[in-house]
């Protein structure tokens, strides 16, 4: 996959004879001196996320080690039959887990960091959901169009993924249909059900809007819901990181900080490989 | 400067110090309003607060969820407890019958109540779940008398804001606002699952305080004192919990 594609062309010449050939719903492909190709708001939005996320994550799996238990229904302790467990040494002495040993409890900063994390990742995404409403990001870049959802397209896309060959210049102004709906479901279905999950756990917010943790069988159900989606959240990362990877790291990680994505040239496969 | 960018300028200019004054306005109205947690100071104030604040917007009045006697935990968890100190082992030998529970501060009679006058008081019960930080959960019956009680009968006033709680274990003590003191779910619990309080949890007189995390519910509780500040109690972050770097309030 260490093909290195017309290197020399520059972009704007680049674009004008490829545009025409595009399958894509992006109607036209801006200008890259003019246009950004990430909004301001949407590279913001993006970083604080990401910083967000790595966040929530570590104080996660900190918090999960003071009982790497998981259990369906209302309650759950060690004196009940796990729905699994993870096999890993715990920071509480009060739990088998078949090692000789207790880890430090780190839960105190990590519980501290894990509620303020999701606290600024929930006013970031409200504000980048509110705004791709209105900015058209949503409409023009998330949603697929009526070609995109052919099977034509998708097997294209899942093809072009499985050969890791590296996405036609036009997909740099653009995303495919495999990635719209990989955002969409991120946004739409996993953030929320991470934030509801969350809630459900609070005993406070319950006592409020009990519902929210009745609906899904209970404070430990949630809990592990909770968990299961952190899996989901990961591996979309990870997914995200090794398809930037492909794509070209320095010129997606350019477009994603400055919002300019520079011409192809520095792009050349084998730095990534 | 072209005129664009003296507009934007001028235009941020104002936005900015409106924001700052917002700012100020809100906590200000916060503080009035007893928004602000204790722990608020710090690289964690802002999640703290903000946890705190729209919890007591929204949850001031709501009642735990309760449950059915069949969803009771059999058998009952009693988790981990401190070893219990000389103090307790001398009361625990004569069979309780000298615990007492002194109640001081911003009340208009202090007073010292045995357990048996706490069991001659309206006797209440809840089946509630109790959840701890670390994940794992367990739900009993408790048995007690509503701390709104205790405090009514020693006539809090109007400007103490805290209960303060303390357990026979030095290490131990923790702080609740009023509307959660008066919370009618809020008991000093000398009983669990028709039964005494076990020692394992928290025999025989615990705080439960069940819309926030097990460690709220403090366990060996022998005084109890109202205040207007929290500053004058160990570092003044409400309780021994944010000491040992745990947040103040856990209704999270």
């Amino acid at each position: 996959m260490a093909e290195s594609e017309s290197a020399q062309v520059p972009l704007e010449a680049y674009v004008a004879t490829t545009a025409s050939a595009v399958a894509s719903t992006a109607s036209t492909i801006p200008s890259a001196s003019v246009t950004p190709r990430h909004s301001a708001l949407v590279r913001i939005t993006h970083w604080i996320t990401t910083l967000c996320f790595l966040a929530l994550l570590v104080t996660g799996l900190e918090i999960v080690v003071s009982h790497p238990r998981f259990y369906w229904g209302e309650t759950g302790n060690v004196l009940m039959t796990p729905l699994f467990k993870i096999p890993i040494p715990s920071s509480r002495s009060l739990v088998p887990t078949g090692y000789g040993y207790v880890l430090p409890d780190q839960n105190g900063w990590s519980r501290y960091l894990h509620f303020q994390a999701a606290w600024i990742a929930v006013l970031t995404g409200l504000l980048y959901v509110i705004s791709i409403f209105f900015s058209g990001h949503l409409r023009k870049d998330l949603l697929p169009g009526k070609s995109d959802l052919s099977w034509r397209s998708f097997s294209t896309t899942i093809a072009g993924h499985l050969r890791f060959k590296r996405p036609s210049e036009s997909e740099a102004w653009s995303y495919n249909v495999l990635q719209r709906l990989s955002y969409l479901f991120v946004i739409f279905v996993l953030f929320p059900v991470m934030i509801w999950t969350g809630l459900a756990m609070s005993p406070a917010f319950v006592s409020t809007f009990p519902v929210t943790v009745t609906s899904l069988g209970g404070q430990q159900s949630a809990r592990t819901i909770h968990f299961f989606v952190t899996i989901a959240l990961t591996v979309f990362v990870l997914v995200h990181f090794v398809m930037i990877c492909v794509a070209g790291f320095k010129r997606r990680m350019l477009a994603m900080i400055t919002g300019k994505m520079i011409a192809g040239r520095a792009d050349t496969h084998t730095e990534h490989t | 400067m072209t005129d664009l960018s003296r507009r934007k300028l001028i235009i941020g200019g104002l936005a900015a110090t409106a924001g700052v004054a917002g700012l100020g306005v809100a906590a200000r109205l916060a503080q009035k309003y007893g928004l602000i947690p204790p722990d608020h100071g710090g690289i964690y104030g802002l999640g703290e607060t903000l946890t705190y604040a729209s919890h007591r917007l929204l949850t001031r009045h709501s009642l735990a969820r309760e449950f059915s006697q069949s969803q009771i935990s059999k058998p009952p968890l009693a988790n981990e407890i401190a070893p219990l100190n000389d103090a307790y082992k001398r009361l625990q030998a004569g069979g309780f019958a000298d615990w007492r529970l002194t109640v001081t501060g911003m009340v208009d009679r202090p007073g010292s109540f045995s357990l048996a006058q706490l069991k001659s008081y309206p006797r209440r019960s809840q089946i509630t779940q109790i959840a701890c930080e670390e994940g794992w959960s367990y739900i009993a019956e408790w048995i007690g008398v509503p701390l709104s009680h205790v405090l009514d009968l020693v006539g809090v006033q109007p400007q103490a804001r805290y209960i303060v709680y303390f357990s026979i274990d030095p290490d131990w003590w923790d702080s609740i606002d009023m509307s959660d003191a008066m919370h009618p779910q809020t008991f000093l619990a000398y009983g669990m699952n028709g039964d005494e309080l076990p020692v394992g949890n928290g025999g025989p007189l615990r705080m439960r305080v069940p819309r926030q995390l097990g460690y709220k519910s403090v366990k060996f509780i022998t005084h109890l004192t109202a205040t207007d500040s929290l500053k004058r109690f160990g570092k003044g972050l409400g309780s021994a919990s944010p000491e040992g770097g745990y947040a103040w309030y856990a209704g999270i």
